[in-house]
């Protein structure tokens, strides 16, 4: 059982090994019409799908591990986005369509005089890496540790995270917030002095997801099975029991919530120079639930099902949005129905399920004939 | 009682005021049908006063083809007539016209080819003509002011108190001496409270220039109460210094006198303000509960997370624009046959979603809550397949429109006033079916131990059904009434639906009357919010005041108590 599972684990491990490093690789010894050369569109378009499994990974520890189902995970997500779009925006400079060496152009055209005080220290590179994983992480630990000291739990704090992602999807709507209104933040010129649009930096890009995925999902699997990754999956299956045992639930719950608020940044950060915008669209609650549905369709509860289930999903959608636009709705609607009825551990379940019986099979025919 | 004005009549020409009975379905028709019936009285038991007939058609001749000097005399003489109202109006206007082959005057409407042309007495169509075929009977000013004052004396007679009250109001802004007594003569036999007002203000008004001080005084301790832009604004003008520094009003106890009066009003206004948001609040508030109330039933009563509410919510407003297609000359009536087609549609789909999907997952609130969400996204689509994915128009009845004028600082929009009855009805019927039907006590039989109801022999699983079907159906009820505040669209729901499990939370889980106090509650903070922080920035900070409360009390203003609160 163990070797199984690790068995699927090192397999997708090394997948993304291989994606990570063999795309840039290809791109970089092949010729641009080679067939082995990638494109610019399908190099960012797998970038996007390992910070969207970045994403899926993030909230499979907080919902696979610890049971809480946040419907607010995008928000993070979005957090972590609009900190590297502001460095982004800084980096612009004067190449704005108005030409203003300090103000990016949606202030320059709200008439706005001076950079808001959040806007500073964006044009520093560090100082935006610092942002997007600290204010994801503080806005988790303000709203886990109210919630979780009173011990909000189930489907209510579901609900509540969803209206947080909800409020900030409106806050983030008025141009009074300063961060580009409706529009949001794009554009972009630079990163790191190099130009975002060229096809070595794609490859940086998406070397950088890959890269960062890999170091997550080494990262994630050593808490869940460490001493407090233990303890936190006991909380998911018996949360007053683990209680009555002495341990502060809430603190434990409150690290995992930080922890994946900061990974869920992460994702955001990594996302926002590969599509090249990002605006309040990303708060919105239904990107949080299809979230929910990645992890639902890979199998909760087991890391890299969560990174199948992302991938998996968001090809569908790209594939069948391509085809018939109308179709995806339906097929997102009848994903979340089927794979609650009917595959309650996703695909990875799935597969377990079937190598099992296949095994028990195995197993009699070989105990009949040790008889 | 108070004043009922429609502020559509207010816009209304006084040519319709002749037809009574289509306002009868135009508006308020309870409040209408006594004074319907009198004014037909009225019609029926007055002949044709003092002047012969020859005289009267003399006059009309005289119009028509006299002088200016002799059409004065004719205008006058026609204005003895109630029935010249039309023609008189119309003249005004500079619709009246000679037909120059059959020698009448004709009330004329320019239209493509020519003119369309009607009776000037009796209004009967009478066809169009060509352009050349009629002159227009022209007015000099002296006449034009001259027919106003008729017009407007004419109007103060009629028999319809809202006609009268605009009389008062149109005139008001000439009053002269004549003007002046011909409103004193009508105070003195006016019965609508309102129209009296209206004219005792006007006279007061006059009395504020009277060279007698004790006069003013008394003008303008008597305008105290009431509430009318016009005080106001006199009011201030006799506060108020001019550029040189010297005040309007040279009399400095008048002056003093008017401060007070005007900060009496405007403490008045004050109050009517409040009231309004109140009003507002409590229109908003009914839209919340009316959207959380079916949600109340099923997350509340049942515990079954419903993501698809708010699709349900859409079905029902979709319904109701169905029906207006099936029946696009009784908008009206099909508002009404939509509340239980909608509460039908959406039923059936709740049951449908109930045995087809959440029945399998009891006990399972997060994976209900993906189920339901999948659901939601397939209504959608749905819709947006049939309906097109853009906004459907709900037409609003006239009935529903146009609001109640109470006077010139407060008045209420009908749409949303029946809305806040609609509410309370809805409230009403459905705490009624809980407490007093066979399916109410079965509701709460299983929602308080659902084991021990079954062995009592209660069928849980159709009572499941039947629930979530009532809470469903009451959704799509929801949905009319919001088809008429807001665009009827595919994402109609998806607006709705965190705001009515927050209601519902906050209200808390399991009680109706906490989703309607939470309703009330949330919609009257929003309103009174909004003017300090705009729209959004209250709904925001709404929101994140139920946030924190709900880390504060999770179990909403309301929690339930005893072995129920266990589950």
């Amino acid at each position: 059982m163990m070797a199984n599972l690790d068995k699927s684990y090192s397999s997708v491990l090394s997948l993304l090994l291989i994606v990570t490093l063999g795309i840039p690789l290809c791109n970089l010894l092949f010729p641009a019409d080679s067939a082995l050369h990638f494109s610019a569109y399908s190099v960012s378009l797998i970038g996007k799908y390992l910070c969207f499994a970045l994403l899926g990974l993030s909230l499979d520890m907080v919902w696979g591990y610890a049971g809480i189902l946040v419907l607010g995970q995008g928000a993070f997500f979005a957090l972590g986005g609009y900190a590297m779009g502001m460095y982004l925006m800084r980096q612009i400079g004067s190449r704005g369509v108005y030409g203003d060496a300090l103000l990016p152009d949606f202030m320059v055209f709200l008439n706005w005089k001076q950079l808001p005080w959040y806007w500073h220290g964006f044009e520093h590179f560090g100082f935006a890496l610092l942002m997007v994983v600290l204010v994801p992480g503080v806005l988790a630990f303000v709203f886990g540790w109210l919630a979780f000291r009173s011990r909000v739990t189930g489907v209510y704090l579901s609900i509540i995270t969803q209206a947080l992602t909800y409020a900030l999807l409106l806050a983030f709507f008025r141009n009074e917030m300063g961060f580009g209104g409706n529009n949001g933040l794009t554009d972009f010129k630079d990163i790191l002095g190099f130009n975002i649009q060229s096809e070595a930096v794609r490859s940086v890009l998406l070397l950088a997801s890959g890269a960062s995925l890999i170091a997550a999902l080494l990262l994630c699997r050593w808490i869940v099975n460490s001493k407090l990754g233990r303890v936190v999956t006991a909380i998911r299956d018996q949360e007053s029991r683990v209680r009555f045992l002495g341990y502060r639930v809430e603190l434990f719950k409150l690290w995992v919530f930080v922890f994946s608020a900061m990974l869920a940044g992460v994702a955001g950060a990594l996302y926002v120079p590969q599509v090249g915008i990002i605006n309040p669209s990303e708060f919105s609650p239904l990107n949080s639930l299809e979230i929910v549905i990645w992890v639902a369709v890979g199998g909760r509860g087991t890391l890299y099902g969560a990174i199948i289930g992302a991938v998996l999903v968001n090809y569908a959608k790209t594939v069948l949005t391509g085809l018939m636009p109308e179709i995806w709705l339906f097929s997102l609607g009848a994903v979340f129905v089927l794979v609650t009825l009917l595959l309650p551990d996703g695909i990875v379940g799935l597969l377990k399920r079937q190598r099992q019986t296949l095994a028990a099979k195995t197993g009699l025919k070989t105990g009949v004939a040790s008889a | 009682m108070p004043s009922l004005i429609f502020r559509t009549h207010l816009k209304t020409s006084p040519t319709r005021f002749k037809s009574t009975p289509f306002r009868l379905a135009n508006s308020g028709v309870f409040k209408r049908l006594p004074r319907f019936i009198f004014s037909l009285m009225l019609a029926v038991s007055l002949p044709s006063l003092a002047q012969s007939p020859s005289d009267f058609n003399q006059a009309l001749d005289l119009l028509r083809q006299g002088s200016i000097q002799d059409r004065e005399a004719a205008i006058e003489q026609l204005a003895i007539e109630p029935q010249s109202l039309n023609l008189l109006q119309a003249l005004q206007d500079g619709k009246l016209f000679e037909l120059k082959a059959e020698a009448k005057l004709v009330i004329a409407q320019e239209s493509n080819a020519g003119y369309q042309l009607s009776d000037a007495l009796s209004s009967a169509a009478l066809g169009e003509v060509d352009r050349s075929a009629v002159s227009k009977i022209n007015l000099n000013n002296k006449l034009r002011g001259n027919l106003r004052k008729l017009i407007g004396q004419l109007q103060l007679n009629a028999n319809d108190a809202d006609v009268r009250l605009t009389a008062v109001k149109a005139i008001s802004k000439e009053a002269d001496n004549k003007v002046l007594a011909l409103l004193r003569q009508r105070l003195s036999i006016e019965t609508a409270p309102t129209v009296k007002q209206a004219i005792e203000q006007i006279l007061l008004l006059q009395d504020m220039d009277s060279a007698d001080k004790a006069v003013r005084i008394d003008a303008i301790n008597q305008l105290k109460s009431h509430d009318s832009q016009d005080v106001v604004n006199r009011l201030q003008a006799m506060t108020e210094q001019n550029s040189d520094g010297e005040f309007q009003e040279a009399d400095s106890d008048i002056r003093n006198l008017a401060a007070a009066a005007l900060s009496n009003i405007q403490a008045r206004i004050q109050a009517y303000a409040a009231i309004e948001t109140v009003f507002f609040g409590l229109s908003l508030g009914a839209v919340l509960v009316l959207s959380a109330i079916g949600l109340a039933i099923t997350f509340g009563v049942m515990g079954i997370i419903n993501m698809a509410h708010g699709e349900l919510m859409m079905l029902g407003a979709y319904s109701t624009y169905v029906m207006q297609q099936l029946l696009p000359n009784h908008l009206g009536l099909a508002l009404i046959i939509s509340i239980p087609v909608a509460f039908l549609v959406s039923a059936l789909v709740g049951v449908a979603i109930e045995r087809g999907i959440i029945r399998f997952l009891y006990g399972r609130p997060l994976e209900t809550l993906l189920a339901t969400f999948g659901v939601s996204l397939f209504l959608q689509q749905t819709v947006r397949s049939i309906f097109s994915p853009l906004n459907r128009s709900v037409a609003t009845p006239s009935w529903l429109s146009g609001s109640w004028q109470i006077n010139d600082f407060l008045s209420l929009t009908w749409n949303r006033f029946y809305i806040l009855v609609f509410c309370l009805l809805v409230f009403t019927a459905l705490l009624q079916i809980l407490k007093r039907t066979k399916l109410g006590l079965e509701v709460r039989a299983v929602a308080q131990n659902r084991g021990m109801a079954r062995a009592m022999g209660i069928p849980t699983a159709k009572v499941d059904a039947m629930t979530f079907g009532l809470g469903s159906g009451i959704a799509g009820v929801a949905g009319v009434a919001l088809s008429q505040i807001t665009n009827v669209g595919p994402n109609l729901g998806q607006a709705y639906i965190v705001d009515s499990f927050m209601v519902v939370v906050f209200g808390g889980v399991g009680n109706l009357f906490g989703t309607l106090v939470a309703g009330f509650t949330l919609g009257i903070a929003n309103k009174f919010l909004e003017p300090y922080a705009g729209a959004v920035l209250a709904k925001i900070l709404v929101l994140v005041f139920i946030i924190l409360f709900i880390q504060k009390r999770p179990r909403g203003l309301f929690p339930q108590k005893g072995r129920a609160a266990e589950a």
